[in-house]
């Protein structure tokens, strides 16, 4: 956990009485709501089609048994008890009444939490690998870097009006599980030959309705010169990004149009320019922000208790570890996905009595930490496994258990035409039905790695382009049809799926996507091939025929 | 439209003078880039002091040769959310070193007060009169700052290193 200071909590408290002044000022008419729109969506507060909807950082997907119960707070006292976790490690608050909204950041402030650049064409909440510091093999903790860029880029002098907003991803891990190739700066903790550790800069990734692959801009920039770097970044594309149209502001249009090598070189004339000043981190500051990280004393615990042998008689038992516990890099430990994809439920969603009770099984089990990941499920990321019993039938007591993780039900959905002003099409309808049709286990454990994605509009909010199957909710004549695309991914090997033919009608989106899963059954090489690499190897033809033949 | 110069409503030394409309031939005048450029040793010659609004559209290299010998650079946003002049203002303060009074004009409004600050602007063409009033106030209301710029104050980080040393020190 990183602990706040009192600078940042100075910070936080400062920002806090200053919404509540643009907050008073609007509700006097002050400030036109033109004026105000710009200052609340920096404040996480956008208009949706109900209410006002709150979104607050969770910075690198980290939170406090203390911290996580206040957010049930929050649900319960300011919203409508519950909240909704998103893909980018925010959680959102879809009722919220505006003249309460600084009474709520305030009591989130005195557990270090904020709602800062969660909205607004600035840099936005910095994220990184759900199971940063504790999965096996990561070159270091990333969440030190993000906590420096996190710093860095909150209230920003320079960059808090860009031509649209900015999404920073860090991993560390071989396997990216932040999706840094959708980001607008993506960044890969490495070490180069001479063992110094630095990062791998990708820039221009993004989805919306021109989606690119992030590219590679550096392939190493040391850790000491990675603000300059960014830095140099930012400012090439607060210049020449464009401002003529909302719809090519993001940076990736910026790279594209210049082409990689000229956006590099005119990055590369900032950076020089720009020399080594005052944003080298030198080593005792880099130690300066790792001190205030601290880790659980774990203990010394065998790699296969007894409690675990015996617990694996029990089939129930055995299908959900095996589906939702993950290697930790410390003998004896487990990393515990809490999925939030139950049958029938919006997927990414918990009630404040979950949290409560969430908070309450991470003091006991995982020393008060608590993960959250951007495909919307959390994590205890330092559970013994002798526990890992007494954990799983108290979860399954709250719901928690869901053996789906990485399944076909495992959804990721965005809000859709249920809450958003944006959306032209409903989403969550689409993946509790899915859910159902798929709510047996033993079939979902057959199909094997499958991620569908959902958006309700271009947006693209839902990450349709990267999900195995890709689900996209558009508007005709009147009424919601759905595009489908399938291959894509988000990983390491990111890459948009393909559309596999015309859009469908609402009704017939379930049908259609077990439809896609009954033809990788029958198309597959044998079991262990997933769905991905079968779309790899046959291409959509074969689903297309498969999919169509009959409509 | 007031204008807030060195923390206070000032009167504003410089007229502003239209492209087409003759230059007095001496005081202090704010004219146009376009102008400017047309002629700048001209302009520069007259017994007045200079000042240019600079679009946000330009890079300001071409103002560079001038810097020295302008006494205000005017810096545009369109609306306030056109932060482009935010670069142009480090870039002229912390690269090109000028110290001259550099203006922010547009859509000023109270909110931007303390990144304008930051960025290195010390006179402000403030839309309303209220946020005017308030400017003061409205810079009082940070006091933590996470990355440095040019304006001289001092970064989280440092004053953390600071505490560091002085803990250390004290052992």
């Amino acid at each position: 956990m990183y602990a706040y200071d009192e600078l940042d909590r100075t910070l936080i408290n400062e920002r806090v009485s200053e919404f509540r002044d643009q907050v008073k000022r609007r509700l006097s008419g002050e400030l036109t709501e033109d004026e105000f729109k710009m200052l609340r969506l920096q404040n996480g507060v956008y208009l949706q089609l109900h209410a006002y909807m709150f979104r607050v950082a969770i910075p690198y997907g980290t939170l406090s048994s203390k911290q996580l119960r206040r957010l049930a707070h929050i649900a319960r006292r300011y919203d409508r008890g519950y909240g909704h976790f998103t893909t980018r490690q925010n959680i959102q608050f879809n009722w919220i009444k505006l003249a309460e909204l600084p009474d709520a950041l305030a009591e989130l402030a005195e557990v270090g939490i904020h709602a800062m650049q969660t909205s607004g064409n600035n840099m936005r909440n910095v994220t990184s690998d759900q199971w940063a510091g504790v999965a096996p093999g990561e070159v270091e903790d990333p969440r030190i870097w993000s906590e420096i860029l996190r710093q860095h880029t909150t209230l920003h002098p320079e960059f808090s009006f860009l031509p649209r907003k900015f999404k920073i991803a860090i991993t560390a891990s071989e396997h990216d599980r932040a999706a840094i190739k959708i980001h607008d700066i993506g960044l890969r903790l490495h070490k180069n030959a001479d063992g110094e550790t630095g990062f791998e800069v990708l820039v221009g990734g993004g989805l919306g309705r021109t989606p690119f692959i992030a590219k590679t801009i550096k392939p190493f920039v040391a850790g000491r010169d990675i603000l300059s770097y960014v830095e140099a970044i930012l400012r090439v594309y607060n210049q020449y990004g464009r401002r003529d149209n909302i719809y090519k502001a993001r940076i990736k249009i910026l790279v594209h149009e210049l082409g990689i090598e000229k956006f590099a070189r005119e990055v590369d004339e900032e950076w020089r320019q720009m020399g080594h000043g005052a944003l080298t981190l030198d080593h005792s500051v880099i130690e300066e922000v790792r001190s205030r990280f601290s880790y659980p004393a774990y203990e010394k615990l065998p790699h296969m208790p007894d409690e675990l042998k015996q617990a694996a008689h029990d089939p129930l038992f055995e299908r959900w570890r095996k589906n939702s516990v993950a290697p930790h890099k410390v003998q004896g430990y487990s990393i515990v996905t809490l999925s939030l994809k139950p049958v029938g439920g919006p997927p990414g969603d918990a009630t404040a009595d979950q949290m409560d009770a969430i908070a309450d099984l991470a003091d006991k089990y995982s020393f008060g930490e608590i993960r959250v990941g951007h495909e919307q499920n959390l994590a205890l990321p330092h559970v013994a496994k002798r526990d890992l019993p007494q954990l799983w039938k108290a979860l399954d007591r709250l719901g928690l258990a869901t053996p789906n993780v990485n399944l076909v039900t495992d959804i990721i959905a965005c809000p859709g035409l249920d809450y958003c002003s944006l959306a032209n099409a409903r989403s969550i309808p689409i993946a509790q039905e899915l859910t159902r049709r798929f709510a047996n286990h033993d079939t979902a454990d057959m199909i094997g790695r499958l991620h569908i994605n959902i958006s309700g509009c271009i947006n693209a909010c839902g990450h349709h382009h990267v999900g195995h199957i890709g689900i996209l909710g558009v508007e005709k004549n009147g009424e919601e049809f759905y595009q489908i695309t399938i291959g894509g991914r988000a990983d390491e090997n990111a890459q948009m799926g393909a559309l596999i033919g015309p859009a469908v009608p609402y009704a017939e989106v379930a049908d259609v996507i077990e439809d896609i899963v009954e033809a990788y059954l029958a198309l597959r090489d044998r079991p262990e091939e997933l769905f991905v690499d079968t779309v790899k190897r046959l291409g959509v033809e074969p689903f297309k025929e498969r999919v169509y033949a009959t409509r | 439209m007031p204008l807030v110069k060195n923390g206070r409503i000032a009167t504003d030394l410089f007229v502003h003078v239209a492209d087409g409309a003759e230059l007095p031939g001496d005081g202090a005048v704010l004219i146009s880039s376009a102008r400017f450029l047309e002629d700048p040793e001209a302009i520069l010659k007259r017994a007045g002091k200079t000042g240019v609004i600079w679009p946000n559209s330009r890079a300001v290299d071409d103002l560079v040769p001038y810097l020295d010998r302008l006494a205000a650079v005017a810096l545009v946003f369109p609306t306030f959310r056109d932060g482009r002049a935010y670069s142009q203002a480090r870039l002229l303060r912390e690269r090109h070193g000028y110290d001259g009074e550099l203006r922010a004009t547009g859509q000023v409004l109270r909110d931007q007060f303390v990144f304008m600050s930051r960025a290195g602007f010390d006179a402000f063409e403030v839309k309303k009169d209220a946020d005017a009033d308030a400017f003061a106030e409205t810079m009082k209301r940070y006091s933590v700052f996470y990355q440095p710029t040019g304006d001289g104050r001092v970064t989280a980080l440092n004053r953390r290193m600071q505490l560091r040393h002085s803990e250390s020190a004290g052992q």
